[in-house]
Formats: structure tokens, sequence, C-alpha cells
């Protein structure tokens, strides 16, 4: 059994593919996610749609047993969609380190406060 | 903007200002008597004239909030307040299924002759929980292995036993496999590499197969590091889950029979009689025990003086360990994976970039 998601040794594949319509201008880009699904998928997509540039935001997952999803950005004014991809990503990934440093320090706090209630 | 100088009404307990509509759509969900309203995210850029839905890092860091509410050993309650159900969530689904553990992957039958078929033994061994720390082993490919396992035992008659006995107990030595005669076999370094991680079962009281005298199981098992995603068996916690918090607004003053009525239709210890002037009055004392039954819709009297609703940033994690890893660990761990998801994405956008 192959462990999903582990891919070590496996030859390496791109994780991440765009696709664009014939004509359409770098604001608006179809990026297909490999391995990934509504855990990434719906987080940056909120992330992505609390831009003001963004005028089209949203995924789909392709089909229940393809690990993919297709996540679709539109921009306005012509801004290239990998930037506000970026941006999203930036954005998740610092919320995210917040979130973590919140956490453990609450934690330690929460086991400081069970230590003197021991005592 | 004048979006700052209304601060979020509901102080607990008390009869709260009726909140504006904007705000009420924005920040609650509204649980109505014939459905739940407002179940959505509504708060993105040039939805809202007057609001300023832009992400803003330091906007969320001065409403972002997690206070730790109960821990121990296994399992973890905390409040995580101010953050949208896209991110939570995000954390609950890694929490179940994308934080890596160790577990039995591959199952070496050199002899069974007890009863239990092999497939079903096997199975079985899959699932129990194994300490080990995953963060030591590295993901493997198919026919490698991370450490093994071993559970060698034979059934004998029990000399001692009394001629008339009739229990297994004391008739037959070695007549129910547990988890716990499961050993750990070292290979290479790994002896003195993890000499005080005693890697085995987290449960040493799983019962695995009963035998009788003269059946024995020989096997030798691989263990390897997964994630959930793969199979359930991998999966760090027993559950992992969320709740909105309540939030229960009385609407007029409600007293007497009414009153009494209106405590029984919520969980114990959520809505208590005050004395005032020597009326009964009821009063919201701690909405976070409720259960969110509606049983209060069901009196029509009653209906119209409540408004139920679920504070939409107040998030309730509940989070239980299998034992391999400390709950607070897990989460965690899982926070860190979603940083490294986000991380690889920027690389590979990096590297497709510099081409």
């Amino acid at each position: 059994m192959a462990g999903a998601g582990a891919g070590a040794g496996a030859e390496r594949k791109a994780q991440l593919e765009t696709v664009q319509a014939d004509g359409a201008d770098e604001g608006c880009v179809t990026f297909v996610l490999h391995g990934e699904d509504h855990t990434l998928g719906n987080s940056l997509r909120y992330m992505v749609m609390k831009n003001p540039d963004v005028e089209f935001c949203g995924y789909s997952i392709t089909h229940p047993s393809e690990s993919k999803i297709n996540f679709r950005i539109q921009t306005r004014g012509g801004i290239p969609a990998t930037e506000i991809l970026c941006k999203g990503l930036n954005d998740l990934s610092n919320a995210s380190k917040h979130v973590l440093q919140t956490f453990e320090a609450q934690v330690k706090e929460f086991r400081l406060k069970q230590g003197e209630a021991m005592e | 903007m004048y979006c700052n100088t209304v601060e979020k009404a509901g102080g607990a307990g008390k009869m709260a200002a009726p909140m504006r509509n904007v705000d009420e759509i924005r920040d609650r969900v509204i649980l109505g008597e014939f459905g739940v309203r407002n179940v959505h995210s509504t708060d993105f850029p040039g939805n809202y004239p007057g609001y300023d839905d832009t992400w803003d890092l330091r906007k969320f860091k001065k409403n972002f909030r997690l206070d730790v509410f109960h821990m121990d050993e296994n399992t973890l309650e905390f409040d995580m307040v101010g953050i949208d159900a896209a991110v939570a969530n995000a954390f609950r689904r890694i929490l179940l299924a994308e934080v890596p553990t160790m577990a039995i992957e591959k199952v070496f039958i050199y002899n069974n002759t007890s009863i239990i078929q092999d497939e079903i033994l096997a199975h079985r061994l899959g699932l129990i929980p194994i300490k080990a720390d995953p963060r030591l082993f590295e993901y493997r490919n198919a026919g490698e292995v991370d450490f093994l396992l071993q559970l060698k035992i034979k059934c004998t008659r029990n000399p001692r036993a009394s001629k008339d006995s009739s229990d297994p107990k004391e008739l037959y030595k070695n007549h129910m496999v547990y988890s716990k005669d499961i050993t750990w076999v070292p290979i290479g370094n790994q002896a003195d590499v993890f000499a005080d991680a005693k890697i085995g079962p987290v449960h040493g009281d799983i019962l695995l197969a009963q035998l009788r005298p003269g059946q024995e199981l020989d096997i030798v098992m691989h263990c390897v590091k997964g994630i959930g995603k793969d199979h359930a068996k991998f999966s760090p916690v027993a559950t992992a889950s969320y709740r909105l918090l309540p939030e229960i607004t009385l609407l007029q003053t409600i007293e007497g029979e009414k009153a009494e009525r209106l405590k029984r239709c919520f969980s114990p210890g959520v809505i208590e009689l005050e004395n005032i002037d020597g009326r009964r009055v009821a009063k919201v004392v701690n909405s976070r025990l409720d259960t969110c039954s509606r049983e209060v819709l069901r009196h029509d009297d009653l209906k119209s003086l409540v408004k139920l609703g679920r504070v939409r940033d107040h998030f309730i994690f509940s989070v239980e360990s299998t034992g391999i890893l400390p709950p607070d660990v897990l989460v965690s761990e899982a926070i860190n994976v979603l940083i490294a998801k986000c991380q690889k994405f920027l690389n590979e956008i990096d590297s497709t970039e510099m081409e």
C-alpha cells in the first residue's frame, strides 16, 4: 500500500499545475493542486476571497477518487492570479503561525496554573 | 469607519441590547423554528458597505483569542475565538486525517493454530495504537519498514491446576493473548537510539485472541509511518470536533410559571431563576452548556420571547487522543501540517517562476 501523501522516493511529480483558457489573460487562471482536498481548498479560498483584488475564487474536487482540486481565481484589473495565490498562501500560513504561537503559549500557561493548583 | 464604534452585543446573562441587523447576519448563526439561518460566512470585501473585510493580520491578531479549558493526558478542550470556520475546519480535518502516526502495516504469520483466522487477526493487529513518536521516523516506500514488533506465544496446561477446576484462568497458561504480549524487536542501532522510548502498544489490555493448550501464535509485524487519509488506523485521535458557542437572548422579562417552563426547555445550568422583589425571573446563566435542542420553540407562548443563536467565530474544540501523542502536541502538529502545505505550494510557485 503506497502511503497517500507520503510521496517519498517516488518520482516527484509537479504538485501544482496551471490551466488557462485560450486568449484569457493571466488574471484568470485555474490552478490544479495535487493531493489536496477541502482542508487546504476551503481555507485557502477563504483567504483569497478576503483579497479586494479578487473578482471570483472557488474550488472543486474533480472526482472523489482523484486526489486533486481545481482552484479558480479571477482578478480585477489584470493582476496576475499567481500573485494573488501567493498572497493567499502567505496569509493562511501567517494566520496559522499566530494560532500556533497563541496555542502553545496558552497550553504552557494552563500547565503552570495546573502545577500551582497541585501544590 | 463607523463599524468600529458598534461593539459586539451579548454580555453574558444580561438582557443584551438587540444587535444591529447587519451585525447579526455577519456574526451569528440563527436557530429558527423551521431551520438554521445565516449559515455561511459573508464577511468578504464588497459585501457590506461601511465594513472593511480585507484580510489584515494585525486585526486578526488583535481579535484572536485562545483559552485552554481542560487538559489531561488524553483529552483537551479549548476555545478558539476570532477565526473563520474554513480555517478552524482545516485544523479539525488535519487532526483526523493528516497528522502522522505509526501503525502495523504488514503482518507475517509464521504460525497461527488458534481459531481466529489469519486475516481477522491481521486486521485486529493493524488497529492497535502503537506508542512510538512518529516525528522520529520517516515515510517509507512499499516494502520498507520503520520498526518490527513480534508476537510469539503458546498456550499450555497449568500443571498446578486443581483436578475439578473448570475455570480456564486456572487450567491454562497464556490462554488470553493481550496486546501487552507484543514485543519490540530493535533493528540496527534502534536499541540505542530508542533506548528510553519504550516502543510498543499504548494499551496493554487489548484482547487479541483466545487460545487452548497446544495452540500458538508466531507473528512478526512491520510498522510504518502513515496518515489517516490512507487508513483510519493511522488517525492519531479518537475524536476531534468543534461546536459553536450557543447564545440565548431573552427578549422580554420572563417570570413565574413561564420562567419555570423556560428553564426546563434547556440543558441543566443554562437558565436559572432569580428572585427579584418576590418574583421568579428567568436569567441566562451559562449558555455554553446548552445542546441547542430548540425545545423552547415548541412552546407557542415562549418561542417569541427568546432568540437562539450561535456565535459564528467562537469554536469550542474537543480533541481526544488515542494515547500515542498528548493532545496538545497533536494540535500543534496539525497547525504545522497546514503551514507546511502552504509552504509546499509557495516553493512550487517559486520554482516554476525560476524556470
